[in-house]
């Protein structure tokens, strides 16, 4: 870094070139149009042009890079799923998290911490133990931990709950991480625009063309693309987006609200995960605790902030925490979470040719967005549902096969 | 929205009400097939607008319908269920 810093400062070029090249020019035709500039649509960019030697394609962005539930998420990055093929996808994931700094000569701030998943009562118990069965067959670093384990690791936190809901035990999964969340979208970004990929924000998609059940191209704020390949990322718009070419799914949009305190010294080294009190922390690099819960409990299209939220996270949190009680929240916000009812995402080919989907991915996709970029791009690349993804595809709920993620996904993360 | 208006108890807080999903008329099972029984089942109109939703009233067991603009979240106006499907 001090070496990088020093050339920095010798350099003639004052600022550096930027992340990525800022186009002003839309094309008139590309291989594939990729729609939505979060995480999940820079990585199928990436993967695209580094897997497949695509390199004709265009990120449509209507706002700025990574502003959408990429830059509002509390980042946390596991694979301790509940069934073998989410398991198997989200370890895909971590390990491609793992070497992604070097990949992108970029630090990501990708921090392993260890994440407990707690658990007070026998139900939550038992969950927990099929959980870390199913994990440790398929390789995971996964185990169902006591109380003793816990107050080691986290001494500040009362196992009692104020008395009101004992902690039992919890899931430990040591590989459990966080990491930057816009790092992760520059860095594929920056990945993409290198190898020739052109990334447009603001740049709305206004319309699909669709001829004879085949993709044709793109209506845009900008303009008309065509393309016989669209790739739809933009999770919590995914509804306008699938109307458009007239196809329907499972996906409703609610509200997930975060909020971070005031930075105050480290404590907390590890995450900590409360199903029953819908509570999730961790602590930022700036001392922050980074804190969310679980869905609003019905279907808003917008990323409004209530005060209802802070309140009720902020009484579990006193629960487990009760020496918090002087320190300040200093910022919430919200993201709009593309739900499935089996809290699984959707991705894959659809009945209209040329158009593929990349959605449902709720309050969980943060960590999938290597593993999401790396199957869609085959996908994509193919016109075949890469294997890892087959589970998700879009024609499971037609056929009654849908998945089982929801004891894993829920409040976990 | 803080405040919501049950036609039969007034104007409660908000916590007070459980969402029920959109309004649906349900097919009649043995009409229709397979496909379009698991499209009832499962898809929804996930986009936004001005929608007719159910709400219950937790503390009085009351459903009824609310008209609701899923952008601004803003209830336009709240009825009781006809009995009839429109
Ligand atoms: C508060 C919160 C906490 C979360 N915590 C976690 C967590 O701890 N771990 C985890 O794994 N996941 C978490 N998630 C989920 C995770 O953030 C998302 O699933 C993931 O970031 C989705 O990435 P994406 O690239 O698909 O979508 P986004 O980042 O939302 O990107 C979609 C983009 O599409 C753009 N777009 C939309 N419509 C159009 C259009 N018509 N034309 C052009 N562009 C368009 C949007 O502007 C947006 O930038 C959390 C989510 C929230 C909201």
């Amino acid at each position: 870094m001090p070496l990088r810093l020093l050339r920095f400062a010798l350099s003639r070029r004052h600022p550096e070139p930027r992340m990525f090249t800022e186009r002003d020019k839309l094309g008139k035709t590309y291989d594939v149009v990729i729609i939505g500039g979060g995480g999940h649509g820079l990585a199928a960019a990436y993967y695209l042009a580094k897997n497949h030697g695509i390199t004709n394609v265009c990120v449509l962005e209507k706002n700025y890079l990574g502003g959408g539930n990429t830059g509002r998420n509390t980042t946390i990055v596991r694979s301790n799923y509940l069934t073998p093929e989410g398991v198997a996808f989200y370890d895909r994931s971590l390990k491609l998290f793992e070497d992604l700094s070097q990949d992108f000569d970029l630090n990501l701030f990708y921090s392993t911490r260890g994440h407990f998943t707690l658990a007070h009562t026998d139900s939550a118990m038992r969950t927990m133990r099929w959980r870390a069965e199913v994990n440790k067959h398929l390789g995971i670093e996964s185990e169902v931990v006591g109380r003793d384990f816990i107050k080691r690791m986290v001494p500040e936190m009362d196992l009692e709950c104020s008395g009101h809901s004992p902690i039992q035990g919890a899931l430990y999964h040591k590989p459990g991480a966080v990491a930057r969340h816009d790092a992760v979208a520059w860095g594929y970004g920056r990945g993409a625009d290198m190898r020739g990929v052109e990334i447009f924000q603001k740049t709305e998609v206004t319309g699909i063309d669709v001829e004879n059940g085949k993709v044709k191209g793109v209506g845009t704020s900008r303009g008309y693309i065509s393309t016989r390949k669209v790739l739809c990322a933009v999770a919590g718009s995914t509804p306008r987006i699938t109307k458009m070419v007239g196809i329907r799914t499972p996906i409703v949009i609610q509200p997930l609200q975060a909020c971070v305190t005031e930075p105050i010294k480290p404590w907390l080294d590890t995450i900590i995960v409360s199903g029953s009190l819908h509570v999730y922390v961790s602590q930022s690099d700036r001392g922050e605790l980074v804190m969310g819960a679980s869905v609003d409990p019905y279907e808003i299209h917008s990323t409004r902030s209530t005060l209802d939220f802070t309140e009720g996270l902020c009484a579990h949190m006193l629960d487990m925490f009760p020496f918090l009680s002087n320190t300040k929240v200093n910022r919430q916000w919200a993201g709009m979470a593309d739900m499935t009812p089996d809290f699984a995402p959707i991705m894959g080919k659809t009945p209209i040719e040329g158009f593929y989907i990349d959605a449902g991915w709720g309050t969980w996709g943060f960590k999938a967005t290597p593993v999401s970029g790396e199957t869609m791009s085959h996908t994509v690349a193919n016109d075949v549902d890469h294997e890892l993804i087959h589970t998700f595809r879009l024609s499971r709920f037609k056929e009654l096969d849908l998945t089982g993620e929801k004891g894993a996904a829920s409040v976990g993360h | 929205m803080k405040l919501l208006t049950c036609p039969i108890n007034g104007t409660r807080p908000l916590q007070e009400f459980t969402w029920g999903g959109e309004y649906r008329v349900m097919p009649d099972p043995d009409q229709v097939s397979d496909e379009e029984w698991a499209d009832y089942v499962f898809n929804r109109n996930g986009a936004p607008g001005i929608k007719k939703e159910w709400w219950h009233h937790t503390a009085s067991g009351i459903w009824f319908i609310a008209e609701r603009d899923t952008e601004r979240d803003v209830v336009l106006r709240t009825y009781l269920y006809s009995g009839k499907d429109e």
